[in-house]
């Protein structure tokens, strides 16, 4: 029998601090979609992805109102699209808004999978599909893009980041007049994992089966409340803590994922045990890491404590899920979280501090607005930084960046809605024109001699 | 398949009979039920039997809303597999 304690335990976690499936992505492999012609490649995209998404929102809601646990996005990821441009040719905009068309007909909010992976060198399609992007992103509203330009096995391509950096400056330019949310949607990876949920880095990758069913779940609210009612304690009883709530988040995602799975007739994939913020306050993982003993997010402390938090969250989850995947962790977006846009607001929280807080977390400088004057080649240059830290550490890390075109540092961006908004932050301009145009490689690191 | 219906509220004459009867209604079976009161606080806490219930969990969560918005009680009801996932190994 279950205890009145554990009852009223799991209703105030849902009602007072904003537990909930972050979202259910599903999943669908595009392989069998390729065709010589474009048009007739579309044609078959829209009726594959329209067929096994079509009760993706409605099994979404009955699970909703079966458990009363709010499911926030119901979304769906494809086969990287430039693989399917390689075979197709023609432009590549086309794809772009048969997706867009998809997402409107079964009604998911994100779709995400505008994507090419080019870590060691372009393939087919891969240079078409980028130059794309800022076209792509400015005619769709619901299309996710995404670009894999490292890892730990390849090293970096530096020339398709001095590329990504052109890109995301004309994805802004192309959106001056929404806020620059073209970027938004747009992640430059190392080390992309092939069966993230999230958006806007969500892709089927090509080792997953042909459909499947991932789910993310979230709750930085219920990991500060159970804080905050902690007594003192050291720090092996904070992650202690951590762990155990963890467990609880993630059992939820797995049973969500479980039924979800069972309602489709889909496999099930991953569950994805990310502590996501919103902007919504309580729902805010900078607020975590002042709850762990910290002034302010960004002050010296911030990055032990997230990896302290990383690691308990991963570790309580792991045990809770039958298939644990993603990116797993604790997301760090600027914007998404109301302790972050404080810390950023205030001066305290850096680029700087953010960069090294990557190093420990999972995903990289996520959401983060910078001066319109940041040149293509400064935001290259970050791109690579955050790239480094990704490929020698064997793990993912991703740039998010959005040049607010005609503002400075100390203004915001409002993007409304889960993006929330981004406060400008101070970029250092000294310039890094001659390296980035250097281009090449920068080859795959040594696996042994760890130092 | 059974679900928890959780009350907390002000104490009043015929809250126990009031979320009994939509529970009836719905041919959900009460199975249990813990209840304290705390000064003028209520909390119960009832295990109703869903198996043969006639109405969509959310339907009848609906109206479990209702009633307590009427009374001025906050009712939840939730199926119990959420507990279960939670909180058992």
């Amino acid at each position: 029998m279950i205890s009145t304690n554990e009852i009223l335990e799991t209703i105030k976690m849902i009602q007072e601090e904003s537990l909930d499936i972050r979202t259910i992505t599903m999943g669908i492999s595009l392989l069998d979609c390729a065709d010589s012609d474009i048009d007739r490649s579309c044609e078959k995209i829209y009726q594959k992805i329209t067929t096994r998404a079509r009760d993706l929102v409605k099994v979404g809601e009955e699970i909703e109102g079966k458990y009363g646990i709010p499911i926030i996005n119901k979304r769906i990821s494809v086969t990287p699209i430039a693989m399917l441009l390689g075979a197709s040719g023609g432009d590549p905009v086309k794809y772009a808004r048969t997706l867009q068309r998809c997402a409107e007909t079964v009604g998911v909010n994100f779709i995400g999978g505008y994507s090419a992976l080019v870590q060691k060198g372009f393939g087919p399609g891969d240079l078409e599909l980028i130059e794309s992007i800022p076209e792509a992103l400015r005619v769709t509203d619901r299309l996710c893009s995404s670009v894999n330009i490292g890892s730990t096995k390849a090293g970096i391509n530096m020339d398709a980041v001095r590329l990504m950096g052109q890109i995301i400056r004309q994805s802004a330019e192309n959106t001056a007049d929404r806020d620059c949310v073209g970027p938004s949607k747009l992640v430059v990876f190392c080390n992309a994992p092939e069966d993230n949920p999230f958006m806007a880095g969500a892709f089927h990758g090509v080792g997953e089966p042909d459909c499947v069913i991932h789910v993310g779940v979230s709750g930085p609210g219920v990991v500060r409340a159970a804080l905050s009612k902690m007594e003192g304690g050291d720090l092996t009883d904070v992650a202690d803590l951590i762990k155990k709530t963890a467990f609880k988040i993630t059992r939820m995602g797995q049973l969500v994922g479980a039924e979800a799975s069972r309602a489709l007739g889909v496999p099930f994939g991953i569950v994805d045990l990310s502590l996501a913020p919103t902007p919504a306050v309580g729902d805010s993982v900078a607020h975590i890491l002042e709850e762990i003993g910290l002034e302010q997010c960004g002050a010296h402390g911030t990055t032990a404590a997230l990896a302290m938090l990383n690691d308990a969250v991963k570790k309580g989850g792991v045990m809770a899920s039958s298939a644990v995947g993603g990116l797993s962790g604790a997301f760090i977006p600027v914007s998404e979280d109301a302790g972050m846009i404080d810390a950023a607001r205030s001066g305290c929280l850096l680029l700087e501090k953010l960069e090294a807080m990557t190093a420990v977390c999972s995903v990289g400088l996520d959401m983060i607005a910078v001066p319109g004057d940041t040149s293509a080649d400064i935001l290259s240059a970050i791109i690579a930084d955050e790239a480094a830290i990704g490929m020698v550490n064997s793990k993912t890390t991703a740039v998010r960046i959005i040049p607010a075109i005609g503002k400075k540092e100390g203004e915001e961006l409002e993007f409304g809605g889960l993006f929330g908004s981004a406060p400008i932050m101070k970029v250092n301009y000294a310039s890094p024109a001659k390296m980035i145009a250097r281009g090449g490689r920068i080859p795959a690191p040594l696996q042994s001699l760890k130092n | 398949m059974k679900a928890v219906i959780s009350v907390i509220g002000k104490d009043t004459v015929g809250i126990l009979a009031a979320v009994s009867t939509v529970c009836a209604e719905a041919n959900a079976n009460v199975q249990d039920v813990t209840q304290s009161i705390l000064g003028d606080i209520f909390a119960m806490i009832m295990v109703v039997d869903i198996s043969k219930c006639n109405l969509e969990l959310s339907e009848l969560r609906a109206r479990l809303e209702t009633l307590g918005q009427e009374r001025g009680l906050q009712i939840n009801l939730m199926h119990e597999d959420i507990f279960n996932s939670m909180h058992r190994i």
